[in-house]
């Protein structure tokens, strides 16, 4: 198991660099300027943006740039935001907190609403409730996040003016205040990025069920006299969830990348917003934080999602 | 306009013949900024109408919670680094200036005891020195007193090319010197007319010294206060989250009585257009939203919510379509189109009027903008058509047919006009953006009934305004026949504005296309005059050389003006701004007030 995981994070050091190369290659080629709102300005003087990117070290070959940044991140230096002139880990931490409550309450929201509806709809496949569960299932997933985050924006703030549709990160109110507001301007984000990752994994956990209900052990436990609710829930359930639960790892990532089109629709200050502001803005040394970041949590996730796949399945051997 | 005219209509004002506002319109109206007009009117020592502003509120505070929305949030807090406007705006909430201007073109004093003007003596040697005079007993929000050695100070911080101030070109080139605690001298190098530069409006931010001392130069990215203003201002600092929020409190310690009305302020960024104005206009959860670049149409639906209102504020910002004289298809010694060349339509100015002829600007009006923008007629044309309610511009395609006719041009059998073997065909870019590709497709429908097929090309915002030398499509390079975007008047002197079509600010390879002049527009007689105004003492000579200027590439259809975009924020009905097109939208934040019923 140890020389697994050792082989294994020596072999996440090349893809880890290779991604950084690619990444930082492709942001220096990328067209744009971070500075370009000062270049039109014709107050401000060509020698004063010079400056800046000198002072920035824009202006060296992309090789010189890229081992500057890796030795920076190396040493724990993220780099330093040409737009917001503080250092980039001081900014994404400030995301952070929002990102995390606001995604990790969708995922929650999302395993509350597909395990019980998987599991339901498996037990009695093509039965009234999987027949609609499944229609709402594939509306979910189908639904682009931009459409049905402005549909309920129409409808619960526009026309019942329910909830707040701006989501502020600071709220000066102080106690139960502080919860009610918080939740009322988090319940539409949430429930829109919730419904569709519960749609999609409400699928998942169907199939992964149906495949399991077929066996031969649980024929067995049932002919065994079981309860029906004790063969699905101890005998069914455990099983298919084994590649569920390596989804959901998978997808964890996602709550620390937050999520672009949604955080921008309601103004979440998540880091979707961050790096769609800096892609925006070409603010290279954030958008490269950001996605360098992401890439790794990608990598460990995956290296998880492994290592608890042979865990709750001890048939899964380490070689 | 003749420098003769300007003088009798100055002459007129003083004598309260015509309104001191007509007046600054007019001038607006050839081009001039109201700034400039005001300072006109101040040397010839006609008193500047204080319209003091209606402040209602007795007492300060108690006014709650403002709550604006900017869908491009603040992201730094350091005006003398912004960015852009948002950082500026941002900034304004904490730091003050010495004066502000106002929607009239008036100076405000914030910061200043008084204006200076040359009879009270703050104006001496024409211009050259200019005395400010600093408002007693204000303090910083951390309590220590604010004076002159903090105003020398923001000179020598932003001067610093090591500080990296992108604010660095007001204050290069002059000297500013304490006289005593509350008095300070700004010397040029010469006369200057228009001295309202330094320490006034968005760039004239006074910082600090003691907590920006230390910090000078080199150092000047790790400044704590970077992050953390102290002002003057009429909010404290509570908190910043770049790009996201900007959230202050009331100054107790406010240095204007009964102001701020507002307990706290927040500004949230992110999103976007529409969404802000709905917040403002619609639901009424926003108090104010900066910049609702959205179709008029949309904001009427929104109005009729009934919780807020477009406000419409005239500016400096023109749409406009630059022709190029040179060949952008072609290298000439390893440039596309190089200052040598010569393109094979354009380069006949009565191809480039009969271009103009095909703008139909009425109709982008009535369709694309309405409230929103206005069909820029006589911008920088002469006055006599300014004042004239029927517009003398034309949307006339028979006469630029004939026009074509006349300058060699037949048509061929696919109905496009050729001369000489060359089809009329042309590349019109401009940036991706809703409105412009509409405006794109009025003047292309236009131009096929007159023979010339127009290209339309749109170049991503980010790539076409940007300075990235490696890329063929910034509209600094130009490699296009035709194209279009919207200048903005950013400084309230007109100088650097008008003397944008020189030939040495040519845009070309050798300044890594840099320059300003993007039409490489070369005209002895224009230099002649841009050298002439930048060193002309008397301000209404200089308004004239200015105007005459506009004229030339104008009537010569080197750049043809198509529509003029004011500003447009939303506000709650409630709500009372003090907005001014010449200056930040919270230029006068501390007058911001609710009526306690809707007015």
């Amino acid at each position: 198991m140890g020389h697994y995981l050792l082989r294994r994070l020596l072999i996440a050091l090349p893809s880890l660099i290779g991604i950084s190369v690619v990444l930082f290659t492709v942001l220096a080629l990328a067209p744009g300027d971070p500075f370009s709102e000062m270049v039109q300005n014709p107050n401000v003087p060509p020698e004063a943006v010079a400056n800046l990117r000198a002072q920035f070290g824009m202006d060296d070959p992309v090789w010189q740039r890229y081992f500057r940044w890796a030795w920076a991140m190396l040493n724990g230096n993220w780099g330093f935001s040409f737009i917001s002139r503080i250092d980039v880990d001081q900014l994404i931490l400030g995301r952070l907190p929002v990102t995390l409550v606001v995604i990790g309450a969708s995922q929650v929201l999302a395993l509350l609403i597909a395990l019980p509806v998987g599991v339901i709809s498996a037990a009695r496949p093509y039965s009234w409730f999987d027949r609609i569960a499944s229609t709402f299932a594939l509306i979910g997933f189908s639904l682009p996040t931009f459409f049905t985050g402005l549909l309920l924006i129409l409808l619960f703030s526009i026309k019942l003016d329910w909830l707040p549709f701006v989501f502020r990160a600071d709220i000066s109110a102080t106690g139960w205040e502080w919860w009610r507001q918080n939740i009322l301007q988090a319940i539409m984000p949430v429930t829109v990025l919730g419904l569709l990752q519960g749609a999609s994994w409400t699928r998942y956990v169907r199939s992964a069920m149906l495949d399991v209900i077929r066996l031969d052990y649980v024929t067995t436990a049932r002919s065994k006299g079981l309860r029906e609710y004790a063969v699905i829930m101890k005998h069914v359930v455990r099983n298919a969830l084994i590649p569920v639960v390596t989804l959901v790892a998978l997808t964890m990532p996602q709550v620390f990348g937050g999520a672009i089109v949604t955080e921008q629709i309601f103004r979440v200050p998540g880091i979707g917003s961050l790096l769609i502001d800096a892609i925006l803005r070409n603010d290279t040394p954030v958008i490269m934080a950001v996605t360098f970041v992401f890439a790794c949590l990608v990598i460990l996730f995956n290296l998880i999602a492994d290592v608890l796949y042979g865990w709750l399945d001890p048939r899964i051997s380490y070689r | 306009m003749k420098e003769a005219e300007l003088r009798a209509l100055i002459e007129d004002v003083r004598t309260e013949k015509l309104p001191r506002r007509r007046f600054i319109e007019r001038l607006v109206g050839l081009g001039l900024t109201a700034p400039m007009a005001s300072m006109l009117l101040m040397h010839a020592g006609v008193a500047q109408s204080q319209p003091a502003p209606v402040y209602k509120p007795t007492k300060r505070g108690g006014g709650g919670a403002l709550k604006t929305l900017w869908w491009q949030g603040p992201t730094l807090l350091q005006p003398h680094f912004a960015n852009g406007t948002k950082d500026q705006e941002g900034s304004r909430v904490f730091y003050e200036p010495l004066a502000v201007w106002d929607n009239d073109g008036n100076l405000v004093p914030i910061l200043a005891a008084e204006i200076p003007t040359p009879q009270n003596g703050g104006v001496l040697e024409g211009g050259k020195v200019v005395r400010w005079r600093l408002k007693k007993g204000v303090t910083w929000h951390d309590g220590k007193p604010f004076t002159a050695d903090d105003v020398v100070f923001t000179w020598e911080y932003a001067r610093d090319p090591a500080s990296a101030c992108v604010t660095i070109g007001v204050y290069k080139d002059v000297t500013v010197t304490k006289v005593d605690d509350l008095t300070v001298l700004v010397s040029f190098k010469k006369p200057t007319p228009f001295w309202a530069t330094a320490f006034v409006a968005a760039e004239g931010a006074i910082i600090p010294k003691h907590l920006f001392g230390p910090y000078a130069g080199a150092k000047s990215r790790d400044a704590p206060t970077n992050l953390k203003p102290v002002g003057t201002g009429p909010y404290v600092f509570v908190d910043f989250k770049p790009g996201d929020i900007v959230l202050g409190a009331i100054n107790k310690n406010y240095h204007m009585p009964n102001r701020p009305y507002f307990d706290t302020i927040e500004m949230k960024g992110g999103g976007d257009a529409t969404s802000a104005a709905r917040a403002v206009l619609q639901t009424g959860e926003y108090d104010y939203a900066w910049n609702l670049q959205v179709e008029d149409e949309v904001l009427k639906r929104m109005e009729s919510g009934g919780k807020g209102k477009a406000h419409i504020v005239p500016g400096g910002d023109i749409e406009f379509l630059q022709v190029n004289i040179t060949d952008p298809w072609t290298e000439v010694d390893g440039e596309r189109g190089s200052v040598k060349s010569k393109h094979f339509a354009f380069s006949d100015p009565k191809v480039r009027e009969a271009m103009s002829l095909l703008c139909d600007k009425k109709s982008m009006q009535e369709f694309i903008y309405g409230r929103t923008g206005f069909a820029t007629a006589n911008f920088m044309n002469n006055p006599e058509r300014f004042r004239s309610k029927n517009t003398k511009w034309e949307f006339n395609i028979d006469k630029a047919n004939a026009l074509l006719d006349g300058a060699g041009w037949k048509r061929g059998a696919d109905g496009i006009r050729e001369k000489g073997g060359k089809k009329m065909k042309f590349v019109y870019q401009t940036s991706i953006n809703g409105t412009r590709q509409k405006e794109q497709a009025i003047v292309k429908q236009a131009a096929q009934k007159a023979g010339i097929d127009l290209e339309l090309k749109s170049v991503s915002a980010s790539v076409f305004f940007s300075s990235d030398v490696a890329n063929p499509d910034t509209y600094g390079k130009f490699w296009a026949d035709i194209q279009m975007y919207t200048t903005t008047m950013t400084a309230p002197d007109a100088e650097r504005f008008m003397d944008q079509y020189k030939s040495e600010e040519i845009s070309q390879k050798a300044n890594k296309w840099s320059g300003r002049n993007i039409c490489r527009y070369v005209s002895a007689e224009y230099d002649k005059l841009a050298a002439a105004g930048s060193s002309e003492l008397d301000p209404v000579k200089r308004a004239a050389i200015y105007i005459k200027m506009n004229d030339m590439v104008v009537n010569e259809f080197i750049v043809i003006p198509l529509i003029s975009r004011p500003r447009v924020r939303g506000g709650n009905l409630k709500l009372v701004t003090t907005l001014s097109g010449w200056d930040l939208d919270f230029s006068a934040l501390q007058n911001w007030y609710r009526e306690s019923s809707p007015g």
